[in-house]
Parts: structure tokens; C-alpha cells; sequence
């Protein structure tokens, strides 16, 4: 058990930065996620964290010591990768019980151990295989068992659930949310996938171009997107970004553009003034539009056409054209609607988003 | 339309077969003619009439005989085989620490001395046996089998290194990076996980060495001269050709003897070989 801290730390590729200035303190037991595109700088900080990648500058601290040149073995830290790295010439038991060896545990303990987890993990009756006669789903749990036998400070995912189909993702990110919660260790879990960022992360760092672009709890990273790119990035479907002017009329501030006229709610009209008169992104979720009914006000309602119809079941989601700008909305099952129609459809005032063009950052 | 893409397989397998057979006839033809001499009586060999293809005189076994009795090959055989033994065990030792620092470690300049390394393997043995002589010279192991343990490496090592490079490169880095997570040292972690992922690589490489070293030629030729030192190659010739007396049938059953060992090795680990070879090929 252990927090982990980074700081200002940084990773030099040639002279290129893939981690830039990277501050993060990932505190005893949390399950950290870092997520972001690919390239983004995440794998590079775990494998720093790990001790696969040489620090260019800064510190890694894991628990009370420093470990920028103690080497991965000394860290004591486990790692789960991507293509599961499981050792191919030996059976699933003694690829659990190798790391337990190299530190020369006695035998009787490795088994006790080994078989603890297995039982954990569910795959007693494969300890006698070879990696090559385990499905995919089945080599990602051994490569679990490896990690947790060892009872380290820390686990290092990275991307652990990338090579497996969709159901089997979704079902071992339930096995693995269950198992952090039993084990009470701390997690670094590196993700490209945002809904996996979402579901596991206790805090979620998103990352783009080697820079932390914030770090928040789950439901904070999706109310209160601090930049633009983060908006984009959370959620699915992606936020809808809207070109708009800002413009003043009878005491009120209204964001502009083409088919479309929304009245700044009142609250937002003091940071916004300074824009009057310059263009502005307006952010809007798929979710938080929803169909028009009499009773909304006139200036939150927009006009749409509906170019695509995607019925999912639990929700409809429209891809409309209003003006030239394209708009997504999740709306109700009941919404009865078809292509080439046209649609009214609401703003829900206090979910709207708006950044600031040149900075790409919030204005909030 | 199933007929026809049937009745064209069928005449695409005859095709293949046909050329394979050829291949055969052309590889198997040299030790065949090798095992018939080596059992033909010296009338029938140097005999102009009859069938040379067959034996039609009665075998024999003389030519056998004489080279156990008569001859050094018993000698020449002990020198080989250890000489090949010491030597593919060095050059694998070499090779596999020269690849796995190459391919792994990934320190500057890795590329161009991984380059370097094979280039050395293009420097024919003809151009370079007359420095070496010098060199064996000045250490005294002139007319010793044991100067043969620094020569040959020197062609093997470097063609070795390159197939463990391409070898080594299929490998997950991921795998030694799991065992140096797990606690292992960076030797540790290459005895036990590292060189038992790599075994095809390492038996191509073996086998390259293992050949090398035991047909090697010119080396021995030149560096040895007695027969107590003598290797297999060079004392089985030196021995049966006197002048230009050519004893063809104890020359055959010689070189047939000393074929056995490569055979019998490439016989047993030949899947390996392939696949080593074909892996290290496609991912270099």
C-alpha cells in the first residue's frame, strides 16, 4: 500500500517530449486512471512509474522513497500488459509463482499464494496449461494472477482489456473494479478508452500531446470539462461544438450562429461580456438536448434537420444539420421522428459549455 | 466449377512434385554415388565395364576396415568433434550476448555495429586465412588444433549474431520487461525466460555453427600439419590421396562417416531450424 507522486517529470524522445512537466499524486489505494489518445504521453509515464523507461527529469516517488535509479525488480510494483506477456514455456502456475521465486519465497508460501489467487481469479483448473491453450479472456486473468500474487505497493495496468472482444471488456472491467476493491492497492491503470476511464477510475487523468490536461474524479472530468479537448474526449458521443458569435440584446448576452440563437444564461453573463462581439465554442452533450416542448423558452429552443436516425433501443440519437454545423442529440425512445424532418429541440441551460477560441480553455 | 479448381490443384501438386523430384535426383545423386564407392571392391571401382551405378561385384567392407585400422581417422574424428563442440559453444555464448545487447539494450551506435557485425561475415575465409596464419603465429598455435578454436568463430559469430538479432526481434520486449517487473536480474531474466522463448533461433544458430565449423576446410588446411592434430576435412583427404594415387573408396566411406553427425543433427532438430530461420528472416 502506497501513494505514488510525480514530479515534474518529463521524458525526452530525441527532442521530442512524450511527458511534459507531468505533476500527479495518486494517493494510498486509489485507482488512478490515465487516459487519453494514442501518443499522448500515458504508457511512457506507467513505464517510468515501472522502471521500463528512463527519466529524462523529475522524481517518482512510491510510497516514502524515491525511485528514479532503483531498477523495476526493486520497486515493488507489479505490471499487466497489453499482450498479456505471459511466458510461454511455462505452465499458468509457474508463471504466477516465477515472480515469487526470483525473490525467493519459500515454497510452500508460492503455493499458498498462487492458489489463493487463482481461486480469486477463477482459473484453478488451469494452472496445469501452457499459455498457448488459454482463450484471451483466460490469458488476461493469469496475467492478473502474476501481478497479484505478489501483494505489491502498486499495479501497473497497461491497457490490460485492449486485446480482448467487446463483451469480454466490459466484464472484465467489472472483475477488475471488484478486485481493486478487495486487494485495497493502489492502481495506475492506462487506458485509451474513456468509458473504461470512466467506469474504474477512482480519478482520471486525461493526457493529450505529453501534458496533463486534468485530472478529476469521474462525473467532475464530465460536468466540468476544464478545455476543450477534454470536453471532446469524455463522453460518448462525443460533445457537439458550435461555432457562435456573442452578441448583446435588451440586457442579455445570446450566442449566434446561423439557424440557431441561445440566450447565455444568467449566471455565465459576467465571464462571457468580455467576448461581445468575437467567436466563441459553444459545447453542447447529445444528452443534454432534448426534443422542444410548448413550455420551453423561446431561446433555448433551436430548429434542426434530421439527416440520420440511429435508434439504440434505450435512446434515439439524431444527427442533425442546423444551419451548416452538424448537431447530435440523444433523445427518448418516444420521440417519434424520421429523416429529412424537421425537429425542435431544447437546450438544457446549465449544461451548456463554452471555450474560448484561441485558448481552447473553458469559460466558467 | 469445383472439377475445375480441383483437376488445377491436382495439375499444380504434379508440377510441384515434378520439380522436387528433380531437386532430389540432383541432391541425393552425390552421397548416393558416395555410399555405393564406399562399398564397391577397388577391382569393380576402377573397373570400365558394367554398370557404375550399381554394385555388381559383392560389397565389402575393407574401405571400413582400412580407415580404422589403417588411417588417423579415428583422430581426426575426436579432433573434430571436439573442436566443433568447444567452438559452437563459444560462438553461441558470444553470439547470443552480441545479438541480445544489440537488439535489446538499445545503445547508441546498436544499429551500425549490428551492421558491422555482418558485414564481417562477408570477408571471405580465402582473403583472411594469410593474416590469421601471422596472428597464430605470434601466438604460438601454429600446427594446433586449438588455433582452430579462435579462427572459426570469427566466420561464425558474426553470421550467428545476425540470426539472433532477427530472432530476438519477434520477441515481445514485453516479456523481458513482465520479468524484470517480476524481480528478475537482466541475466536471470535471460536464462530463464528470455534464451527458452528463443530456442529455434538458438538451434538455427547451432546448427550454423555445428556445420561450419565441422566442414571447415581451409583453416585446418593451413594452420595444421600433423596428423595428431589434424581435423576430419583436411586428415581424410591428406591421408587417401597420396601424389595422385586417389584412394576412392576409403575417401568415400570417410567423407560418408563424417557426414553422418550434421545429418543426424539436422534430422532431429530440423522444425525447429525452419522456424527459427524463417522468423528470424521475415522480422529482421
Amino acid at each position: 500500500m502506497a501513494q505514488v507522486v510525480l514530479k515534474d517529470l518529463n521524458k525526452k524522445f530525441d527532442e521530442v517530449y512524450a511527458v511534459k512537466d507531468v505533476n500527479l499524486h495518486i494517493r494510498d489505494k486509489e485507482f488512478m486512471v490515465l487516459v487519453g489518445p494514442s501518443g499522448c504521453g500515458k504508457s511512457t509515464t506507467l513505464r517510468m512509474v515501472a522502471g521500463l523507461e528512463e527519466i529524462t527529469s523529475g522524481e517518482v516517488h512510491i510510497g516514502e522513497r524515491l525511485v528514479n535509479d532503483l531498477p523495476p525488480k526493486d520497486r515493488d510494483i507489479a505490471m499487466v500488459f497489453q499482450n498479456y506477456a505471459l511466458y510461454p514455456h511455462m505452465t499458468v502456475y509457474d508463471n504466477m509463482a516465477f515472480g515469487l521465486k526470483m525473490r525467493k519465497f519459500p515454497k510452500p508460501e508460492i503455493e499458498t499464494r498462487v492458489r489463493e489467487a487463482a481461486t480469486l481469479l477463477g482459473i484453478q483448473e488451469l494452472l496445469k496449461r501452457k499459455p498457448r491453450q488459454l482463450s484471451g479472456g483466460q490469458r488476461q486473468r493469469v496475467a492478473v494472477g502474476r501481478a497479484i500474487v505478489r501483494h505489491p505497493q502498486v499495479f501497473l495496468f497497461d491497457e490490460p482489456l485492449s486485446n480482448l472482444d467487446a463483451k469480454l471488456r466490459v466484464q472484465m472491467r467489472v472483475e477488475l473494479k471488484r478486485l481493486h476493491d478487495r486487494l485495497e492497492t493502489t492502481v495506475i491503470y492506462v487506458t485509451h478508452d474513456q468509458v473504461e476511464a470512466m467506469t474504474l477510475g477512482d480519478r482520471v487523468v486525461v493526457m493529450k500531446d505529453g501534458l496533463v490536461q486534468q485530472v478529476g474524479e469521474p462525473m467532475e472530468l464530465y460536468s466540468k470539462p476544464r478545455n476543450k479537448f477534454v470536453a471532446g474526449f469524455i463522453g460518448s458521443p462525443a460533445m457537439n461544438f458550435i461555432e457562435t458569435t456573442i452578441s448583446d440584446a435588451s440586457g442579455a448576452l445570446y450566442a449566434e450562429t446561423a439557424g440557431l440563437r441561445v440566450r447565455v444564461p444568467a449566471e455565465r453573463t459576467s465571464r462571457l461580456a468580455p467576448y461581445k462581439g468575437q467567436a466563441v465554442t459553444l459545447g453542447i452533450r447529445p444528452e443534454d438536448l432534448q426534443e422542444a416542448t410548448g413550455g420551453d423558452p423561446q431561446d433555448l429552443v433551436f430548429e434542426a434537420l434530421v439527416e440520420v436516425v440511429e435508434p439504440l433501443g434505450s435512446e434515439i440519437l439524431l444527427d442533425t444539420k442546423v444551419g451548416t454545423q452538424t448537431i447530435v442529440a440523444r433523445v427518448d425512445p418516444t420521440v417519434s421522428t424520421k429523416h429529412h424532418q424537421k425537429i425542435r429541440l431544447a437546450f438544457v441551460p446549465d449544461r451548456i459549455h463554452f471555450f474560448d477560441n484561441k485558448t481552447e480553455q473553458a469559460i466558467a | 466449377m469445383i472439377r475445375s479448381i480441383k483437376t488445377r490443384r491436382q495439375a499444380v501438386l504434379v508440377v510441384c512434385y515434378g520439380v522436387i523430384a528433380v531437386f532430389m535426383v540432383f541432391f541425393l545423386f552425390p552421397p548416393y554415388w558416395m555410399a555405393l564407392t564406399s562399398f564397391k571392391t577397388n577391382q569393380e571401382i576402377e573397373s570400365l565395364k558394367g554398370i557404375p551405378f550399381l554394385i555388381q561385384q559383392g560389397a565389402t567392407l575393407k574401405h571400413y576396415q582400412d580407415l580404422f585400422t589403417k588411417t588417423d581417422f579415428l583422430i581426426y574424428l575426436k579432433n573434430t568433434a571436439i573442436i566443433t563442440t568447444l567452438v559452437t559453444i563459444l560462438s553461441l555464448v558470444i553470439s547470443v550476448l552480441a545479438a541480445y545487447s544489440l537488439s535489446r539494450l538499445g545503445f547508441i551506435g546498436a544499429g551500425i555495429l549490428g551492421t558491422g557485425v555482418f558485414l564481417t561475415y562477408l570477408v571471405p575465409d580465402t582473403l583472411l586465412f594469410i593474416p590469421f596464419f601471422k596472428i597464430i603465429g605470434w601466438l604460438g598455435l601454429l600446427n594446433s588444433k586449438w588455433s582452430l578454436l579462435l579462427v572459426f568463430p570469427t566466420a561464425i559469430v558474426p553470421f550467428c549474431t545476425w540470426i539472433l538479432i532477427g530472432y530476438f526481434a519477434s520477441i515481445p520486449r514485453e516479456l523481458d520487461e513482465a520479468a524484470l517487473v517480476d524481480g528478475a536480474n537482466h541475466l536471470q531474466m535471460l536464462l530463464r525466460i528470455f534464451l527458452p522463448v528463443a530456442v529455434p533461433g538458438l538451434v538455427a544458430a547451432t546448427m550454423f555453427a555445428f556445420t561450419i565449423s565441422w566442414a571447415g576446410f581451409l583453416y585446418p588446411m593451413a594452420f595444421i600439419f600433423s596428423n595428431e592434430e589434424q581435423l576430419l576435412t583436411v586428415g581424410t583427404v591428406t591421408t587417401l590421396i597420396k601424389g595422385d594415387v586417389y584412394h576412392w573408396g576409403g575417401l568415400m566411406a570417410g567423407a560418408l562417416l563424417a557426414c553422418l553427425p550434421p545429418v543426424l543433427l539436422y534430422a532431429f532438430l530440423m522444425d525447429y531450424y525452419i522456424s527459427g530461420l524463417t522468423s528470424g528472416s521475415t522480422k529482421a
